[in-house]
């Protein structure tokens, strides 16, 4: 293989990795930019793994492997909606809860999978442009979730900026007093925020089951959804942002992976804790910057909101 | 249905919840347990009632219940005080190795004080651990729910890279755990036939000490007016910064202590998996428990029942050990939804 | 249709009511807000809704607007009856309001604020030439640009204000519009207001500002305790009448003291100078002043001038750049936080009762402990002495008639003056030598705050030095005895308050100029 090859190939590898990561973290932003912060997104995605998986092994239909992944994790985040506007219970505990009842409801359901094989998603050959030399396989030559994906940032973007409803999404979430007093249905907007969250997510979990490792394996979300969160932050709730962070993480598990299997003299463990590590550092350097993180972040975020009427 | 805000909060409502919670986690489980080709009554008996039936099982009740109501109980501070510490896995993880550590170096001696000192180090390696999200948070003000949770999956590597190499056992053939340890780094058993260790003591002390703490020390009254009202607590003159270190150092040190209570009680030695996740079930447990030590205390006792469940359940039914996820998950959720019936009342319209 | 609407004096016979209230009631858990409220605006009249604190007219506005639902009455627009469900439903018809607490949203941009309170069909384009224009031509001016954390508050009510513009209201509420605004900006407003009214839009005017009220108003409807208690031509009141009106025989206004010597300085604020952590927060520029043994002195300004950092750097919370900037007595305590400020003989009461200056969901006694942990021995060893904490609490709630079950209720049960009441005299009861409070009637029925301040000027005749920060002019010039003025983050020299009028403090307040002249421009 030249050098060309490799190069196309990384870089391939690396779209892989990233698009979990975008799916959750542009979720995980709507949601966010409407004032709730949901921390179950990890039990939202290996669900949504799991569900698709099983779906794609038992009708062999990709479509619908991908429907039921973010069926599934729509339904996980509805529970979580539930929970905690309705009932007004605090955030972070209700995500954990889900989080951990995901991981066992998943574990519990992928028994009867582990070992089984998927073929993984085709890629759409579009004609022509896909052989062009590098750009052709890499732009053109996609499966359909990788261009859902780039889809859904220009949509998020565009409802976000340019959209009336995104205007009150994002009013909701800067002061959700002012906005109920105006008149605007909190709760309601918060509840389809969380639903698109959870279906986010769910894609982005289906995705790590039938395209990244095509298997189901136990916990196989290692962590994604944590990272999928510190994303958000890093991107200071700005969705092309947290596309490109996506996959600034996706290149660094790959490029990990790929010094672990150049069998550099360097012990697997230290280079799989490179992602975790990274995160720690992003993190540390958009929190110092606490002026712009006020301005960007909502100013809801984490609240409950209680309707005196 | 209306959801219309209490004007004091209802005391009773404080105890019924999570009587409430559990019976619906039940009913919830009975559910689960019909889906998947069980009888429902006859499983919920394997999985509550068979575990416990005899010495040995109380005995396995009181050993898993320990590091869940240490950690639980050491978590609970930083709560109250919206100090959200997720990464007592990891400050396990490391207290327990560096407390495990100090017992491999001195495998061959035979002091009284190996043990005590193992317990002290343990201490400090979680502490230590834990200082790094409370040194983030003070100091960059990042988010510590996610740096102290990146730590863990850090920790539980380094773990890894240990166990495949330094400390490994060298007459183990070539198995990834350390040596076993001597008697004099081990808790001495309480009872005959048992596994029960002396760290069960510890876990007692530390509902005790907490209890003392939160309900009459002037710490206790900090975290709490720290947690409820922030600017309150800067109006006392409370320094938030220290309540902060505070809640990450206690935490930190009483996950340390759980991890060498794990290694030097049921495991005897170093292995690849030292908690299957004590550090997140503390967490459950520490909210099934309102944050208050004697319920602490019992939601810890309820949770080890329900892991005691999930290995009954795989032996006796053929059931995944997932299923303890599932219901440890269930009972936080429903407490969660119970727990809005103490400040508001539902009203039928 | 003969409806019989009180005709009062100069009014036209046969002018319909824009809107009409008959027999309106309210009941919340534990009161009864409105009671049987009869109410008649009529076009192009502004009508003052009067009353004090509690009186019940936040929320009788609160139904007109469809925020809130009668629990019965009925409610009649343009002659025929209506129930008005929605805030939407009650702009359809033509009722705008605007609160006394903004709804806007700071990280977003005043066009983009307009947009979120009006209808979508109004919201296209041209939006940002249709504000420009509006703002304008009612004097209110207004860039569409700009993001709402960088405007004053007088800007922001302008947003507000703009906002019902736009829909071409028949009815405009507006809930006390005044307090956030210095005596020249107020007088922009009644413009705007009376060429409004001119044009056939009706005003219903909510404030307990009984001199403005004279000025503006045609009609004025009492409200005292949920009830209507009457009706007049307020342009045909005195102040005192009208406030004879709205406080019943209930009224008791603070007995002045007599002038006396001011003994020596107990605190000092030298050049103290900081920039805010938070980005929507002032900067403090070069403040001293110094309070004096026996007085009170009074720093006017509205809010989002400097008064909450000042505070926050007063009391402890903020420490400052070098100890000297603050300092008691002889003692710096810049690096000094509120206990050891305290120690040293400082209370004070902040801006905020629930939250700041209380736990909301803390017992009363708990709360007690608060401030007075260490000056009234209430640890020992670490542990709380309960019992004492519990007498502490009880010889506040004695000593100044605060209204509570008990001392074991939660702060938040208690109503705003209570509560305020017990925050002023759980410092009070401490005996400082120095207290400082911020805002100390906000919100607060006229009964406690007159209660407050007596306690305020007892607290100086005693010997102590008090300095109040407030916005309220009425209540400064009550109670102090030096008067000056923050505003942008710099304090102006005080003046003996009964060498200047509450005219030149409301300049100064609208505005200080770079140079000192304007500063001192008050000849002492």
């Amino acid at each position: 293989m030249d050098g060309t090859d490799i190069l196309v190939s990384s870089v391939l590898t690396v779209i892989t990795a990233a698009t979990p990561l975008a799916f959750a973290a542009l979720g995980e932003l709507v949601v966010e930019k409407s004032g709730v912060l949901n921390l179950g997104i990890e039990g939202m995605m290996i669900v949504g793994a799991i569900v698709a998986f099983a779906t794609g092994v038992t009708t062999e239909s990709t479509i619908l492997a991908i429907l039921a992944g973010a069926l599934a994790g729509a339904v996980m985040a509805s529970l979580f909606a539930f929970t905690v506007l309705v009932l007004m219970s605090n955030q972070v505990a209700t995500g954990l809860a889900l989080t951990i009842f995901g991981l066992g409801f998943s574990a519990l359901v992928g028994h009867g999978f582990v070992g089984v094989s998927y073929p993984g998603l085709i890629k759409l050959d579009i004609p022509v442009l896909s052989t062009l030399p590098i750009v052709g396989p890499i732009l053109f030559a996609q499966d359909v979730m990788v261009y859902l994906s780039v889809a859904m940032v220009a949509a998020i973007a565009w409802f976000l900026t340019r959209s009336r409803a995104g205007l009150i999404l994002r009013a909701v979430g800067e002061n959700h007093d002012a906005a109920h007093a105006i008149g605007y249905p909190v709760i309601r907007i918060r509840f389809f925020a969380i639903l698109f969250g959870g279906a986010m997510a769910g894609l982005g979990g289906a995705y790590l089951s039938l395209a990244y490792t095509p298997l189901w394996v136990e916990n196989m979300t290692a962590g994604r959804g944590w990272i999928a969160l510190a994303l958000v932050v890093f991107a200071a709730w700005r969705p092309w942002r947290a596309f490109f962070g996506a996959y600034l993480f996706g290149g660094i598990t790959i490029v990990q992976l790929h010094i672990q299997g150049v069998g550099v003299a360097v012990p697997s463990q230290l280079l799989s804790m490179l992602p975790y590590l990274v995160t720690i550092v992003v993190l540390v350097f958009i929190s110092k910057g606490s002026v712009r993180q006020r301005l960007s972040a909502p100013g809801s975020l984490q609240k409950n909101f209680y309707a005196a009427s | 249905m209306r959801i219309e805000a209490r004007t004091a909060i209802s005391k009773p409502m404080i105890y019924i919840a999570p009587v409430l919670a559990i019976a619906m986690t039940m009913i919830a489980g009975m559910g689960l347990f019909l889906v998947m080709g069980h009888d429902p009554l006859a499983s919920l008996y394997t999985f509550f009632i068979a575990p416990i039936n005899n010495l040995d099982g109380i005995a396995e009740l009181m050993i898993k219940a320990t590091p869940l109501v240490i950690i639980g109980i050491g978590l609970s501070f930083g709560f109250r005080a919206n100090v959200w510490n997720i990464g007592a896995e990891g400050q396990l993880t490391i207290g327990g190795i560096a407390g495990g550590v100090l017992a491999l170096a001195f495998f061959e001696v035979d002091s009284p004080l190996l043990l005590p000192g193992m317990l002290i180090v343990a201490a400090l390696g979680g502490m230590a651990w834990a200082a790094i999200p409370a040194f983030l948070k003070t100091r960059f003000n990042a988010n510590e729910i996610l740096t102290s949770l990146m730590l863990t999956y850090v920790a539980l590597l380094v773990l890894s890279l240990l166990i495949h190499g330094p400390l490994k056992d060298p007459d183990g053939m070539n198995f990834p755990e350390s040596r076993m340890f001597h008697d004099a780094a081990l808790l001495p058993i309480l009872v005959e036939e048992t596994r029960l260790h002396a760290g069960v003591f510890l876990a007692l002390a530390a509902v005790a000490t907490a209890w003392v703490i939160l309900g009459r020390h002037i710490i206790g009254f900090q975290i709490k007016v720290i947690g409820m009202a922030p600017r309150a607590a800067s109006f006392a003159g409370f320094d938030q910064r220290k309540i902060i270190w505070l809640s990450f150092m206690f935490a930190g040190a009483a996950s340390g202590i759980a991890g060498i209570c794990e290694i030097a009680g049921p495991l005897g030695q170093i292995v690849p998996t030292i908690s299957p996740g004590y550090g997140f079930t503390a967490i459950i447990v520490a909210f099934v428990g309102r944050l208050h030590p004697v319920g602490i205390l019992m939601a810890g006792l309820l949770m080890a029942l329900s892991y005691l469940g999930g290995e009954n359940a795989q032996i006796e039914m053929n059931m995944p050990n997932a299923v303890t996820g599932v219901f440890q998950g269930m009972l936080l959720f429903f407490l969660l939804a119970c727990d809005v019936l103490i400040k508001f009342r539902l009203r039928y319209k | 249709m003969g409806l019989d609407n009180g005709l009062q004096d100069g009014e036209k016979e046969g002018v319909q009511s824009l809107l009409s209230l008959r027999g309106i009631r309210k009941k919340f858990p534990g009161c009864l807000a409105n009671d049987d409220v009869d109410l008649d605006v009529l076009p192009g009249q502004i009508h003052a809704l009067l009353g004090e604190n509690g009186a019940g007219k936040s929320t009788l506005v609160k139904m007109i607007y469809g925020i809130l639902k009668p629990d019965g009455g009925e409610m009649l627009w343009k002659g025929a009856p209506t129930a008005i469900d929605t805030p939407s439903a009650a702009r359809m018809l033509g009722i705008g309001m605007v609160f006394q607490h903004f709804s806007l949203f700071e990280a977003l941009t005043v066009a983009e604020n307009i947009s979120l309170g009006i209808p979508e069909e109004l919201a296209g384009p041209g939006l940002n030439e249709r504000i420009v224009e509006i703002s304008q031509v009612y004097g209110l001016p207004l860039d569409p640009t700009r993001e709402v954390h960088s405007l004053s508050v007088g800007e922001r009510q302008r947003i507000e204000i703009v906002r019902c513009l736009l829909q071409s209201p028949k009815l405009l509420i507006m809930d006390e519009p005044t307090s956030v605004l210095t005596p020249q900006e107020t007088d922009k407003l009644f413009k705007t207001l009376e060429r409004l009214a001119s044009e056939g839009v009706s005003i219903l005017y909510i404030s307990h500002r009984l001199e403005e009220i004279r000025k503006l108003c045609h009609k004025a409807t009492i409200l005292r305790s949920g009830r209507v208690v009457s009706e007049c031509d307020p342009s045909q009141e005195t102040a005192r009448s009208l406030a004879e009106m709205m406080m019943g025989d209930d009224l008791t206004l603070a007995e002045r003291r007599s002038g006396t010597e001011p003994g020596p300085v107990l605190f000092e604020v030298s050049r103290l100078s900081c920039q805010p952590e938070d980005p929507f927060g002032a900067s403090l520029k070069d403040i001293s002043f110094a309070l004096r043994e026996g007085e009170i002195l009074g720093i006017a300004g509205l809010a989002g001038n400097g008064q909450r950092e000042l505070m926050g750097m007063l009391s402890g919370e903020v420490l400052s750049d070098s100890p000297a900037m603050v300092s008691m007595g002889d003692v710096p305590v810049g690096f000094l936080g509120p206990r050891r400020r305290r120690k040293l003989g400082l209370g004070f009461v902040p801006e905020e009762r629930l939250g700041h200056g209380a736990v909301p969901d803390m017992m009363l006694w708990e709360n007690g402990f608060l401030s007075a942990m260490q000056g009234q021995n209430l640890m020992s060893n670490g542990f709380i002495k309960v019992a004492k904490t519990i007498g502490f609490a009880h010889a506040v709630v004695n000593r100044f008639n605060v209204k509570t079950p008990g001392v074991d209720h939660n702060a938040s049960s208690l109503s705003g003056g209570n509560l305020q009441k017990f925050i002023v005299g759980r410092e009070i009861e401490q005996n400082p030598r120095v207290l400082i409070v911020l805002q100390p009637t906000w919100g607060v029925d006229a009964g406690s705050a007159a209660a407050i301040h007596q306690e305020l000027m007892d607290m100086a005749a005693n010997g102590a030095a008090v300095l109040v920060i407030s916005q309220d002019l009425d209540e400064l010039f009550a109670v102090s005895d030096r008067i000056s003025v923050i505003c942008e983050g710099r304090v102006s020299r005080a003046t003996p308050v009964s060498e200047t009028t509450v005219e030149q403090i409301g300049l100064l307040m609208g505005g200080l100029q770079e140079n000192d002249s304007a500063i001192t421009g008050l000849a002492p």
